[in-house]
């Protein structure tokens, strides 16, 4: 517990060396303004921003990267409410209520309630990822090859399986993406993999060029096939920004709830916000003495999601941090972020750079600050960044994705891969693919291959040692029930309709 | 392009169909190219086991996929505009084109703009070509003067 303190105590002292303030509070600007542009969720937000981080050194960058994590999703959170249409799926349930306040004219509070809300939550997160880290990183020590292997298979599960709409589809999107994932030099023995004699492939599949081609490529196209179907409407903030005294009251307790939803979900190695966020609404939905006003534009439908967003999202930084897993697409490209200075997130990291570690955990504590004091006195730039024509944005968005894939390596094979990730993107939104499933197997799958290859050539090519470890164990019969629940589910739900 | 028409909800889809088609490509592909590789390994597995394993799951999908697609279990999808697709992509081979015959990155850039401008419905294509010009002029002069990330320079670029 103390030495939770201590560690802290040191991370603080990290991040307000005036030059990490600059870089925090660049990354907040930043990430707030691309995460604001409409169909950008914090994941491409980060995606995007890599390039600028590159010549940075490590601690600066991630401490940017703190920054540009919460600030991209306020600035989603702001597109959702302003013109109902969230950037990714955990702003979802912000839009429907969020939005409904705006029409109403009261886009204001709405706007103060999710900034205070966010607030709130991530700080509170913020305590539990840094008394919940040291925990962890104690047990994780102990993680032989084999259990981390057996941990892997939990989150691939989960975060394609057990919570999409279709566990096939989900599957399948992380197959293509372990598919990639094997491209290039097997590390062990030296051989090249599924590269075709194209020597740009012998490297394996840039991370970032498959999330950017995914995310900012594939939305562009997507969102141009079908112009003609939706018409987006800006709503302007008329009114007051401030909340009521009532307002107040009617928030603080679905912060809180929210929080309670989000970091534990998010902590685990499931993965998403759209379940807390989800969990949110309803519960506040349930426990609202306003129930007329839901569907309406009731501030409770704002406050208890937007929180269990935020603290979903410090909480996905547990696994990523302690473990070096991440459990969603934002948290797979702050694992690209530390790639790309040689570090791997996990217990070592925590003995290794604690200066880096804790450096981080604190600058989210400054980050959460500084979007409170940010934005909302801003909010009228970030509303007239949202007004930008759809044509120049959408062609703006995609000069700035090709100039990362530019900067890091101008050849013709990687922006060729790039564009083709670009229409994959583009096939899998339009046929209801999850994307996020396709990174984490890309970053996922090489990890799991080393761990499992160690772990059976520690054994000397015994399978066993998979089941001989009792961590490997139940985490290899939790993987095994996740893959198989929403199937059984399913045919329960069949059989139980035949039988009325 | 129009799927599940009320009157038939057990239509099979073809997309569907195409879908699991691929997958199925993509494992045979995994194990042609995992066949020519060696196992070098004395104990555990080789080089070769993993994209044997992914292959397998890529297969299974494959049916799953031929399965849903039969059953027409699959979501329902809005009409798509081609036109607008096919002129971001003859952007983007622009861009690589001309990055790839040195022209430069303002060049490309501005080239993938107006583009995709276009695409999104845009006729103005002489005022988007000039926005499009000064931009990634001034993206170029801040990124790899003030930034140093090195872009690809191109005549225009030479003339800074």
């Amino acid at each position: 517990m103390m030495d939770t303190f201590a560690a802290l105590a040191h991370g603080m002292a990290v991040a307000v060396q005036p030059m990490n303030l600059l870089y925090a509070l660049i990354g907040v600007f930043l990430g707030t303004a691309v995460g604001v542009l409409p169909g950008i969720g914090p994941a491409l937000t980060v995606a995007l921003l890599l390039p600028v981080t590159y010549k940075l050194d490590p601690g600066g960058s991630l401490i940017m990267f703190a920054g540009i994590y919460y600030g991209g999703m306020y600035g989603g959170s702001t597109t959702a409410i302003l013109i109902n249409t969230p950037g990714e799926s955990a702003s979802m349930a912000t839009a429907l209520e969020g939005n409904k306040m705006a029409k109403a004219g009261r886009g204001g509070p709405a706007l103060a309630t999710s900034a205070i809300g966010s607030f709130v939550a991530g700080t509170i997160a913020t305590i539990g990822l840094a008394f919940l880290a040291p925990w962890l990183v104690d047990f994780a020590v102990r993680f032989g090859p084999e259990d981390y292997f057996a941990l892997m298979c939990v989150a691939f599960v989960t975060v394609s399986a057990t919570f999409g709409d279709s566990p096939v589809r989900g599957l399948t999107s992380l197959f293509i993406g372990l598919t990639l994932g094997l491209v290039g030099i097997d590390k062990l023995t030296g051989q090249a993999r599924l590269a075709f004699g194209v020597p740009e492939l012998l490297d394996g599949v840039e991370v970032t060029t498959l999330a950017v081609g995914l995310f900012a490529v594939g939305e562009a196209l997507y969102v141009a096939s079908r112009r003609h179907h939706t018409e987006e409407k800006l709503e302007p903030v008329r009114g007051s920004l401030w909340m009521t005294k009532e307002d107040w009251k009617r928030s603080w307790k679905p912060w809180l709830r929210g929080t309670m939803f989000g970091f534990p979900i998010g902590a685990l190695p499931a993965g998403g916000a759209e379940i807390p966020t989800f969990l949110s609404y309803s519960t506040e939905k349930r426990l609202t003495k306003h129930p007329e006003e839901f569907g309406k534009g009731a501030i409770e439908g704002v406050a208890g999601p937007e929180a269990a967003n935020n603290a979903s999202a410090a909480g996905t930084l547990v696994p990523l941090l302690t473990l070096g897993l991440p459990t969603s697409a934002t948290a797979a490209m702050m694992l690209a972020g530390f790639q790309q200075y040689g570090l791997n997130p996990g217990p070592l990291l925590f003995a290794e750079r604690p200066d880096l570690v804790w450096g981080l955990i604190a600058s989210l504590f400054i980050a959460n600050m500084m979007l409170l004091v940010l934005n909302l006195p801003l909010v009228g730039l970030w509303v007239r960044l949202l007004a930008i024509p759809q044509p120049w944005l959408y062609a703006g968005i995609l000069v700035f994705a090709t100039m990362g894939t530019i900067a890091a390596k101008p050849s013709v094979v990687e922006l060729s891969m790039l564009a083709g990730f670009g229409v994959l993107g583009f096939l899998m939104r339009r046929f209801d693919f999850p994307i996020a499933p396709v990174v984490v197997g890309l970053i996922l799958g090489p990890i799991a291959e080393s761990q499992l290859r160690r772990a059976l050539a520690i054994s000397l090519g015994d399978p066993m040692a998979l089941l001989q470890s009792p961590i490997s164990a139940t985490l290899l019969g939790v993987a095994l029930i996740a893959l198989l629940a929403p199937f059984v589910l399913k045919g329960l739900g069949r059989f139980k309709a035949k039988e009325d | 392009m129009t799927s599940g028409d009320p009157a038939q909800p057990r239509r099979f889809d073809r997309a569907g169909i195409v879908i699991a088609a691929l997958l199925a490509v993509l494992a045979a592909v995994l194990v042609w190219d995992a066949r020519g590789l060696q196992s070098a390994a004395m104990y555990g597995m080789g080089p070769e086991a993993m994209p044997v394993v992914v292959a397998s799951g890529l297969a299974l999908l494959a049916i799953g996929n031929f399965i849903d697609a039969l059953r027409g279990n699959l979501p329902a999808r809005e009409s798509a505009d081609p036109v607008p697709v096919v002129l971001i992509l003859v952007g983007l081979a622009l861009l690589i084109a001309i990055i790839g015959f040195g022209g430069g990155f303002i060049l490309a850039t501005s080239a993938l703009f107006v583009t995709t401008s276009a695409a999104f419905g845009r006729r103005a294509v002489l005022v988007d070509s000039i926005i499009a010009l000064v931009m990634s002029t001034l993206i170029y002069l801040a990124f790899d003067r003030l930034l140093t990330l090195s872009l690809p320079a191109g005549p225009l670029e030479r003339l800074l």
